[in-house]
């Protein structure tokens, strides 16, 4: 998915004209609606303390990645590997996503602490989920002549794992991935809300008590610059693995 | 020698192979051709334990066995290259995976590239090559499996006419230098009369040898030696009676 940077630049530059606009026709107080140009001023000047709580934020979501990923390659090659084991924990892993994440975010905090711990599970259990799922998918729709292929050349399990279920999965996983890191910050910013002592999530709940809307606003920007540059960052991985297509 | 006797076969209460007995000698080129969708591919999966045969025995050199998924080699219409994988990565896959020693199949496999006109495209990737390429590729890696016996099904199929005449004469080399044996089917009259010893015909569903033609003429061949011609009328005559029926 890569739009044309010139369109989305220009969709992005004509919301906030309109925005903008509104805000000095309407005089509406800053601390309803501040204008984007306040809102920028404010996400310049305030860097240093959004950069301090956007890495606090920004290594709990890596950290949720990497706990995610260890968690969807296991159980999506376990379920791959035994069709019971598929049976028993397909429930489940529907289950997990039907809880709506706001729900656990209070145990897990009294489960993992104030700390980043409980945030860094909390992305986990969003993330892990579209990874998980088209890894299992992919490793599925791996064409039957190559299952033929591989089972009279002998090949072990692991074997087949590693040089035709993996690869052939490799797209489906980066799709994943994708959905995963999109929402990745998600969890780490509910988590934040709910309990916390830095991170962007900790930063708006006290701008938001105070009534520094362009503050909230700022932190919400820095958020989404986060998110994009992951998704980017996987975009850049996915085609330098996945060289063939 | 492979013997097939009274192999039958049905998916609920379609009967797909009808009571089948066929034998190919060793070192022979046995070609099985018959009306589309008659149940051929079925016993190809029988042959190699793809599908669990229902009734009847397969009997290798004098031996019966459940199936020959240790025996035979097996190429399709499809090159089931790993398109992630070079193309010598390809043909050494059969090394691989049956943990044989790599720097021996890499001289093999390089001498094969040779023979087959392969040399220099190594690295290539099976997507920057073309389609009768990679058909020899996927011939050289059914070589590279180094088993007796070679089922072949529909391998020229998908390519033009004058990459298939070409790639027909590299089938005869498994024969001629490599003293396989092989099995093959395919539609094209032509093709079967081109290089078989033993042509089968098979009727349409449910499957059963209606006639068997020996063939001593030395090959190769030529398609336009008025012996073959007038068989191919006869054949072609005995296989359309089996579609109008």
């Amino acid at each position: 998915m890569k739009a044309a940077p010139g369109i989305a630049l220009a969709v992005a530059f004509s919301i906030l004209a309109a925005w903008e606009a509104s805000c000095r026709l309407i005089p509406l107080p800053d601390f309803i609606l501040p204008p984007p140009s306040a809102i920028a001023v404010t996400a310049v000047a305030r860097a240093p303390l959004l950069a301090a709580n956007a890495m606090v934020t920004g290594l709990e979501i890596v950290a949720g990645i990497g706990l995610a990923l260890a968690v969807a390659v296991a159980l999506a090659t376990a379920m791959f590997a035994s069709r019971p084991l598929e049976r028993a924990l397909a429930p489940f892993l529907i289950a997990s996503q039907a809880v709506p994440v706001f729900a656990i975010a209070p145990l897990l905090v009294i489960w993992f602490g104030y700390g980043p711990a409980s945030k860094v599970v909390m992305a986990a259990v969003i993330i892990f989920f579209p990874i998980t799922v088209s890894l299992l998918e992919g490793f599925k729709s791996c064409d039957p002549g190559y299952r033929i292929l591989f089972r009279l050349m002998g090949a072990s399990f692991g074997r087949r794992l590693r040089y035709l279920y993996w690869p052939w999965a490799l797209p489906y996983f980066f799709a994943g991935l994708k959905v995963g890191v999109s929402v990745a910050t998600i969890g780490a910013v509910i988590g934040e809300w709910v309990g916390s002592q830095a991170g962007l999530g900790y930063l708006m709940i006290q701008a938001n008590a105070r009534l520094q809307v362009d503050l909230v606003f700022a932190a919400i920007v820095w958020l989404s610059l986060m998110g994009v540059g992951l998704w980017a960052l996987v975009g850049l991985l996915e085609r330098r693995w996945v060289y063939w297509k | 020698m492979l013997e097939i006797i009274g192999i039958r076969h049905g998916f609920r209460d379609l009967a797909v192979i009808g009571r089948m007995d066929l034998r190919a000698a060793g070192g022979g080129f046995t070609v099985l051709i018959g009306p589309s969708g008659c149940g051929k591919t079925t016993l190809f999966n029988i042959l190699t334990g793809v599908v669990p045969g229902q009734r009847g025995r397969i009997v290798w050199q004098g031996r019966q066995v459940e199936h020959l998924e240790q025996t035979a080699a097996y190429m399709q219409q499809k090159d089931l290259l790993l398109p992630w994988c070079s193309l010598l990565e390809n043909a050494l896959l059969p090394a691989r995976m049956d943990g044989r020693n790599l720097e021996e199949a890499r001289r093999q496999a390089g001498e094969l590239f040779i023979r087959l006109g392969l040399e220099g495209f190594e690295d290539y990737l099976p997507a920057e090559v073309s389609g009768g390429m990679r058909q020899r590729c996927a011939l050289v890696r059914t070589l590279m499996f180094q088993r007796p016996l070679v089922l072949l099904d529909e391998p020229l199929s998908a390519l033009d006419a004058i990459t298939r005449r070409s790639l027909q004469s590299m089938l005869l080399l498994l024969q001629q230098d490599f003293a396989k044996t092989i099995v093959m089917i395919t539609h094209d009259v032509e093709e079967a009369l081109l290089l078989a010893d033993r042509l089968v015909i098979l009727s349409r569903r449910p499957m059963r040898v209606m006639e068997t033609i020996d063939l001593d003429s030395p090959k190769p061949r030529r398609a336009s030696d008025p012996e073959l011609l007038r068989l191919r009328e006869r054949i072609l005559d005995v296989l359309q009676q089996e579609l109008v029926l």
